[in-house]
């Protein structure tokens, strides 16, 4: 997995409640068994006006040259809520986005985040509007820092603190792979397993 | 230390703590669909790694497999036929469990997992989808996970998982005979917001739940991810254990007794603390439907249709309005203005035997039939509850009423670039997402109970049943 330390780039708002992940990435755009060649499904119910032929909405920021080359993703609660699909993630990070700025974010698209290198920063309301405000001055010069390590988003003179759990910290900023970290508990695994078997032996199939 | 259900659950399955937020988590059951299973297991195989507890893990074929009699790997969703196969062939070369397309057992992922056994009280269970959280309804711990997950815990047995605040939420009073529970947990959606129950792990409680049914109490927790919520759970009771009595996986005889016994200590104590309580009064709980784009978009069926200006902020005021663009809806007027295009009873949510014969007492009480012009469908959820209600002559029931009678599957709950409604259609739908384009482009899904679809198809335009 990708680490993240630190990242400006320019910000793309998109301040909508419950974005869902059905229109991150549309279930008919994952056309393969595969994380990748998801960039055209991005957000396409509201990029194109027509799908299939991919006419671009214009109203879309993603079809905007302000927003060019955007990384940074701004948008308001229960962000990625909805289906458990990873591609909505891969999808985000084939289309060059690092960061997502939310209010909040839907569990189970924060843990995906945290597991391909796609930060996920929580903000309140206003600070989310702050930021907003200033990138929306000149978005390609106005770009945030995101910073890890500090826990900043530093934009102009302001900078926004952001909580992020000490773990969850450690695994973005190495990068480190979790099947490989928790292959170092093997023993404690194996132990509880033993004793689990003699208190729950009906959970064991391997043994019918 | 008096503790919650939840707390129960967490520490019987607690390896060790890896930081004062995150545990390592025994993980009981993985249960795969061709959707998302097929890339982790192709992913743990491109690691070279394999199951590590193979008859631990189970697949299904569900989410793309087309639900038309006489199917075949071939499906109308554009590469469908390479997950078909690709899951086919990992889950061989991974020798774990697999309900193939015609395998007697094949259903919907949750509508399976508890009626085979494989979901157990007391246990946990995880699958990459986020619908996993139905099977609390048995009092298990159940969870959805991505596909990176997924192939971490076929690897390693386990989970990495920060642990979630606790929330009860009790119903006080009986449900009333016209509501279900699906208006149930409709109810706590539009109540608590989309986002009501994020990193929480809800308890369902109260008499009314008691009251429910195994099946019931499965579609209630079925919508907790659309409360944002990690899990839901239900105190186990007798009701679970006579459910699962003789299922395929279930413990054998031999372990039965003291399963039970394990079972019957998973409930909250009555002094445990909660980090949030709610309660929500169901004495006079009406059929719910969905009017919008989430399903916290949910009133009483007969209630007007919020108007944006009387948004309480400026987020929310765009919100329905977007939403009412959306569905073609005015602002003030009545879901049963509306006339339907097509109404659909089926997915992981209502499609239990429980629920086709709640539609099915409707249609053969009342007599009525299908509305000219509306397309009816009714996909059972497994080929155990097909095989169930045509023994009772539902299929029957259901066909001369005008509904379509399919294989089983995940079907029209979701678009997939294959079988869809058609563009712009209103649809009155048992599912769990009224998401924009979820059953088909433009499509406008109003979200409702098996009872509420039938009686809506029936009188081809959104309405509930029962005496109003
Ligand atoms: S029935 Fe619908 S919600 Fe349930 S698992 Fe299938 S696609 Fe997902």
């Amino acid at each position: 997995m990708q680490g993240f330390q630190s990242h400006t780039g320019v910000m793309m708002p998109l301040l909508r409640d419950n974005v869902d992940t059905d229109v991150i990435i549309p279930s008919r755009e994952m056309r393969t068994v595969s994380k990748t060649g998801l960039l055209e499904g991005l957000f396409a119910p509201w990029r194109y006006l027509q799908v299939d032929e991919r006419v671009p909405n214009t109203d879309f920021p993603m079809n905007q040259s302000s927003f060019n080359g955007a990384s940074i993703l701004l948008a308001g609660t229960n962000f990625g809520c909805g289906s458990s699909r990873e591609h909505a993630v891969w999808a985000l990070m084939e289309a060059g986005f690092r960061v997502v700025i939310a209010e909040s974010f839907a569990t189970i698209f924060f843990n995906n985040a945290l597991r391909n290198g796609l930060l996920p920063v929580a903000l309140s309301r206003e600070a989310l509007i702050d930021l907003m405000e200033w990138c929306a001055i000149d978005p390609q010069v106005h770009r945030p820092t995101v910073d890890l390590q500090t826990g900043t988003v530093e934009a102009g003179h302001q900078q926004i603190m952001f909580e992020m759990a000490s773990d969850a910290r450690t695994m973005l900023l190495s990068g480190l792979d979790e099947i490989g970290l928790t292959e170092q508990n093997r023993d404690a695994i194996e132990t509880f397993e033993n004793q689990d078997r003699q208190r729950r032996p009906w959970i064991y199939l391997d043994q019918r | 230390m008096p503790e919650t259900l939840f707390d129960k659950l967490w520490r019987a399955h607690e390896i060790c703590q890896l930081s004062d937020q995150q545990s390592l988590i025994y993980v009981d059951r993985i249960v795969l669909h061709e959707r998302t299973g097929s890339i982790a297991l192709a992913s743990l195989a491109a690691r070279g790694r394999a199951v590590r507890q193979r008859r631990h893990a189970f697949c299904t074929m569900d989410h793309i497999i087309d639900t038309t009699p006489g199917r075949n790997d071939n499906t109308r969703m554009p590469g469908g036929r390479d997950f078909i196969i690709a899951t086919r062939t990992a889950a061989q070369e991974m020798d774990i469990t697999l309900f193939d397309i015609n395998d007697p057992d094949q259903g919907i992922v949750h509508v399976i997992s508890p009626e085979l056994g494989i979901a157990q009280p007391g246990a946990t269970l995880v699958c990459p989808d986020s619908h996993t959280c139905s099977l609390g309804g048995l009092g298990a711990l159940a969870w959805g996970v991505g596909s990176t997950e997924a192939t971490h815990a076929l690897a390693t047995s386990t989970l990495r998982v920060r642990r979630p605040g606790n929330h009860r939420i009790e119903f006080v009073g009986d449900l009333p005979a016209a509501a279900t529970a699906k208006d149930m947990i409709l109810f706590v959606i539009r109540e608590l917001s989309a986002a009501g129950g994020a990193g929480q792990a809800l308890e369902f409680a109260g008499a009314a739940v008691r009251q429910l049914s195994v099946e019931g109490r499965l579609t209630l927790c079925n919508m907790a991810t659309e409360l944002a919520a990690f899990t839901a759970v239900i105190a186990p009771d007798q009701t679970v254990f006579d459910y699962l009595k003789g299922r395929p996986y279930a413990p054998t005889a031999a372990y039965w007794q003291a399963a039970e016994t394990h079972w019957r200590t998973f409930f909250s104590d009555p002094t445990a603390r909660f980090d949030h309580e709610t309660t929500l009064s169901i004495s006079h709980l009406k059929p719910q439907l969905s009017w919008g784009t989430s399903p916290q978009h949910s009133m009483d069926w007969d209630a007007t249709i919020p108007d944006p200006e009387q948004a309480g902020d400026a987020v929310t005021r765009d919100a329905w309005r977007q939403a009412q663009r959306y569905m073609h809806l005015q602002p003030r007027s009545r879901l049963s203005d509306y006339r339907i295009d097509a109404a659909f009873i089926g997915s992981c949510t209502n499609s239990r035997l429980s629920d086709l014969r709640m539609a099915g007492d409707y249609l053969r009480r009342s007599g009525f039939r299908v509305a000219p012009g509306v397309k009816a469908l009714c996909v059972p959820g497994s080929g155990r509850v097909k095989r169930a209600a045509e023994a009772e002559g539902l299929d029957e029931v259901f066909r001369s009423a005008g509904f379509e009678w399919r294989e089983p599957g995940c079907s029209l709950c979701f678009y997939a670039g294959g079988e869809h409604f058609d563009e712009g259609a209103r649809v009155v739908s048992t599912t769990n997402r009224n998401f924009e384009g979820r059953q088909g482009l433009q499509v406008r899904t109003h979200l409702a109970s098996p009872l509420s679809v039938v009686a809506s198809a029936c009188a081809g335009y959104l309405t509930a049943a029962g005496p109003h």
